[in-house]
């Protein structure tokens, strides 16, 4: 199986898992894809979490504010109708299970990888960059006549490229 | 005590605490190891549920600076984490750890793991 394939079965795993198990919700078939130069822009709230080792990417999770309530709201047993701490708290708590239980996943091909701490953005009309990054795996998730979207970028890193030399190997390089 | 980054999960993890039926007369909240730490001085804790990624001082460090304390390492540290590695489970475990606990839980995999850690209350 090749990486891409890889990534968008753990997505689907994760997220279909993390959402059955804390929020007590089947989520339905996802559409995945692969989306290469700068993202749209952003209306709603997106959740980062970055990944590092031997490969170094970022993942993230974005949604509505509806969405967003509506995920705190069952992950707290509240009822959470604006976007508060709460509210921005559950959704970095969403990524960083989703995410961490891909880079599970994930370390079994790739080696181990290092998870940082989740950053929440909300807001409207912005974009998103990650530095270096052109290819994203993309996976949606229709939800409540909305979609809940899961992405991850990963890629070699330079690191890993310099340590092979440092040991004599030979590395791949791609021209 | 419950240590986690996520005020959500303190809240849930509080939520399932008070489901178990065991005797808790408080249930403290700390952010990270560090806060962890300074409530371990002053306040009577005989249970702490930590995860493992944090700021300041995470979950590993702070298990082992409860094993290294005679007044805090026979206190049971239960690891709820996200982090699956077989290394950080070993490393978790080699430093004592009661138990561990992936992340995302259901109130009934938590509730089991502490069941053989602390005794419930005899209902009256």
């Amino acid at each position: 199986m090749n990486l891409q394939n890889l990534m968008v079965d753990s997505i689907r795993q994760s997220a279909t898992n993390v959402f059955s198990t804390m929020l007590g919700v089947e989520l339905s078939a996802s559409e995945a894809v692969v989306e290469s130069g700068t993202p749209d822009s952003n209306d709603g709230v997106v959740s980062f979490i970055g990944l590092a080792g031997a490969w170094v990417g970022t993942g993230s999770v974005s949604c509505s504010p509806a969405l967003a309530c509506r995920v705190c709201s069952l992950m707290l047993m509240t009822d959470s109708i604006a976007m508060d701490e709460d509210v921005l708290d559950a959704v970095a708590e969403l990524t960083n299970m989703i995410i961490g239980n891909v880079k599970n996943d994930l370390e079994v091909q790739l080696g181990t990888l290092g998870l940082s701490l989740p950053t929440v953005v909300f807001g409207r009309n912005f974009k998103t960059k990650s530095a270096g990054t052109t290819e994203w795996t993309v996976v949606r998730f229709p939800w409540e006549g909305e979609t809940l979207v899961v992405k991850l970028c990963l890629s070699p890193s330079d690191k890993s490229h310099s340590n092979c030399h440092m040991m004599g190997q030979t590395c791949a390089i791609d021209l | 005590m419950v240590v986690d980054d996520s005020a959500a999960i303190r809240k849930i993890l509080q939520r399932v605490l008070r489901q178990t039926g065991m005797a808790i007369r408080s249930i403290h909240e700390a952010g990270d190891g560090q806060e962890a730490l300074e409530l371990l001085k002053t306040q009577p804790i005989n249970l702490v549920l930590t995860d493992i990624n944090m700021p300041k001082m995470d979950g590993i460090q702070l298990l082992a600076a409860m094993k290294a304390t005679p007044r805090w390492h026979h206190i049971p540290v239960v690891m709820i984490t996200t982090e699956g590695g077989e290394s950080k489970v070993s490393e978790a475990v080699r430093l004592g750890a009661a138990g561990y606990v992936r992340k995302p839980f259901t109130a009934d995999q938590i509730k089991e793991k502490l069941a053989g850690i602390l005794e419930p209350v005899p209902s009256v």
